[in-house]
């Protein structure tokens, strides 16, 4: 069985550490993933950009609404996640509109990918 | 990392929220920043004992507040406690602490602070010294050294801002969307100014004053989580984001400037450009343009060309056009005539730049530019005296020695000359 892991912290915290203190993070964290791709246990390793840069797609209107900004309604709950290559926002947002029609309701959070590491694990 | 570390992080991150709200409720800046110091005093103790609260923004809030507030009760021996206009919100005393503050007080006391700072009585070096100070909680010594003063000179500075700000009084009812607006546009440009104040640093000082760059896009960011849909905040970010990346590549080993034309692009830093060109994306959407957007745009193709030879100096030349429609400045021109060299021609670009000598007659960067089209052109005695004026007018080091060693080629290449002629 698969299992997705979200990581979940307080953005106001991590933007505060300085360009070493994260690279010191990441360092730790690279030897934690080292150990699981040599068992052959290890995905996709995404590390999305600043909420900042997020938009959200609302998919319960007609036609779909766009705002800047993360999907912060908290009754809702993250679901599941895709990773998809566009050329850029639009082109993104268009991939959202065609999910959203297939699976209406709720919303979809675009948050650009910062690291992107791709596994060989097949689910 | 260890306890301590994780609490200086904590307490810097929660920082701004917690000294807007006990601004707004003390409103008296020594007060604010008073009570935001002992409610960390007391954070260091009871933290690491009783590990770190939920909400540690609200946790500082709710502690300075008491602390402040029992120090006013025993000081009324001495003199009469304010009446409870003067204090504010007494009423809310209790309400405030389990309050979570709600989206629209946060935001509008974050967005107070950051004004407060740069209130429009202070000059640009005070509202910079005085957020650093306030906002971002950098000690004296720190900000001081970023600036090359004395400590003591530092202080003052500082000790003058807040006299000033006090005197003036401060608005402390929520700001309407037009004075929000202008607030808005007022703190874009204190934080671009710290930004520069950083970036424009070279040689020995480069050191100590790059935390300014981080501290300024840290200041952004603080910015557009609050606004998120500002084209011009997301323009800003962008801006100093896509500049930043492109830190490592300014400066050679020995501290010399090295050129965009030269630069290692390979150390460029790809997330922070990946970040840069999001947002920058992001704000076009909105079809709203401002300075700050056109500026990152430009900063955008230069970080998209994978080589300098694959720069669109076109798009780059329209880009300062419209820049010179909405912000008509000289400086403005002179960028521009880079990208039109480029594209026309040293001549053309030339023909641009030769009316603005009057009103650029004190700026480094112009007879840099100068100098370097005559040279193109093979006018090497023009170029020459153009390279001496920029000398004569560069700030820093480094800018002094680049230009020299134009000046030194010019020479080399004459005295080649000289012998191939004799």
């Amino acid at each position: 069985m698969l299992y997705a892991i979200l990581c979940y912290h307080d953005e106001n915290f991590v933007g505060s550490w300085s360009r070493e203190e994260d690279a010191a993070v990441m360092e730790k964290l690279k030897a934690v993933h080292g150990k699981l791709a040599e068992a052959g246990r290890l995905g996709s390793v995404a590390r999305l950009l600043p909420t900042t840069a997020a938009t959200t797609l609302r998919k319960d209107s007609e036609p779909p609404v766009v705002i800047d900004g993360p999907f912060a309604e908290t009754k809702e709950q993250l679901l599941g996640f895709y990773v998809v290559e566009c050329e850029d926002l639009d082109g993104a947002l268009d991939v959202a509109r065609d999910l959203g029609r297939a699976n209406p309701g709720g919303a979809y959070e675009i948050r650009p990918i910062g690291l992107f590491m791709p596994g060989t694990m097949q689910p | 990392m260890t306890d301590l570390a994780w609490i200086e992080t904590a307490i810097t991150a929660a920082r701004p929220q917690a000294i807007g709200a006990l601004l707004r409720y003390f409103r008296d800046l020594d007060t604010a920043e008073e009570a935001f110091q002992n409610a960390c005093l007391r954070a260091l103790k009871s933290w690491p004992q009783n590990g770190p609260p939920r909400d540690a923004a609200a946790w500082l809030i709710m502690v300075g507040r008491n602390v402040a507030i029992d120090d006013l009760r025993r000081g009324k021996k001495q003199q009469p406690l304010p009446d409870d206009a003067a204090i504010s919100d007494l009423d809310d005393a209790e309400d405030a602490i389990a309050e979570r503050l709600d989206g629209s007080h946060y935001r509008d006391d974050i967005l107070r602070l950051l004004f407060i700072c740069c209130h429009p009585e202070l000059p640009p070096t005070q509202q910079i010294a005085l957020a650093l100070r306030i906002v971002s909680g950098l000690t004296v010594p720190q900000i001081a050294r970023a600036f090359l003063v004395s400590d003591a000179a530092m202080e003052q500075r500082i000790t003058r801002a807040k006299a000033k700000v006090a005197r003036a009084g401060v608005p402390f009812e929520s700001p309407g969307a037009v004075e929000r607006a202008e607030r808005l546009g007022a703190v874009a440009a204190m934080i671009y100014l710290v930004f520069n104040e950083g970036y424009s640093a070279a040689g020995e000082t480069a050191g100590v004053r790059a935390p300014l760059c981080e501290e300024a896009i840290r200041l952004a960011r603080l910015l557009l989580r609050l606004f998120p849909s500002e084209p011009e905040i997301m323009g800003l970010t962008a801006l100093m984001l896509l500049q930043q990346a492109r830190a490592p590549a300014r400066f050679d080993a020995g501290g010399e400037i090295v050129l965009l034309e030269d630069q290692n692009r390979g150390l460029w830093n790809a997330t922070m450009i990946a970040e840069g060109l999001a947002l920058i994306d992001k704000a076009m959407r909105h079809r709203r343009t401002g300075a700050y957007q056109i500026q990152a745009a430009i900063a955008a193709l230069h970080a998209r060309a994978p080589r300098y030879e694959d720069t669109d100096w076109a798009q780059i030349d329209l880009l300062y056009g419209s820049l010179e429609i909405l912000q008509p400045s000289p400086v403005i021109t002179l960028n521009r005539a880079v990208a039109v060299a480029k594209l026309r021609g040293p001549e053309a670009a030339l023909a641009m730049i030769e009316p603005l000598e009057a009103r650029l007659g004190s700026y480094f960067h112009y007879f840099g530019a100068k100098g370097a089209l005559l040279l193109q052109q093979g006018r090497g005695d023009e170029a020459r005296v153009a390279f001496d004026r920029a000398i004569a007018l560069a700030r820093t080091p480094a800018e002094a020695s680049h230009i020299r060693m134009h000046l030194d080629r010019l020479m080399q290449e004459s005295e080649a000359a000289g012998r191939a002629s004799a």
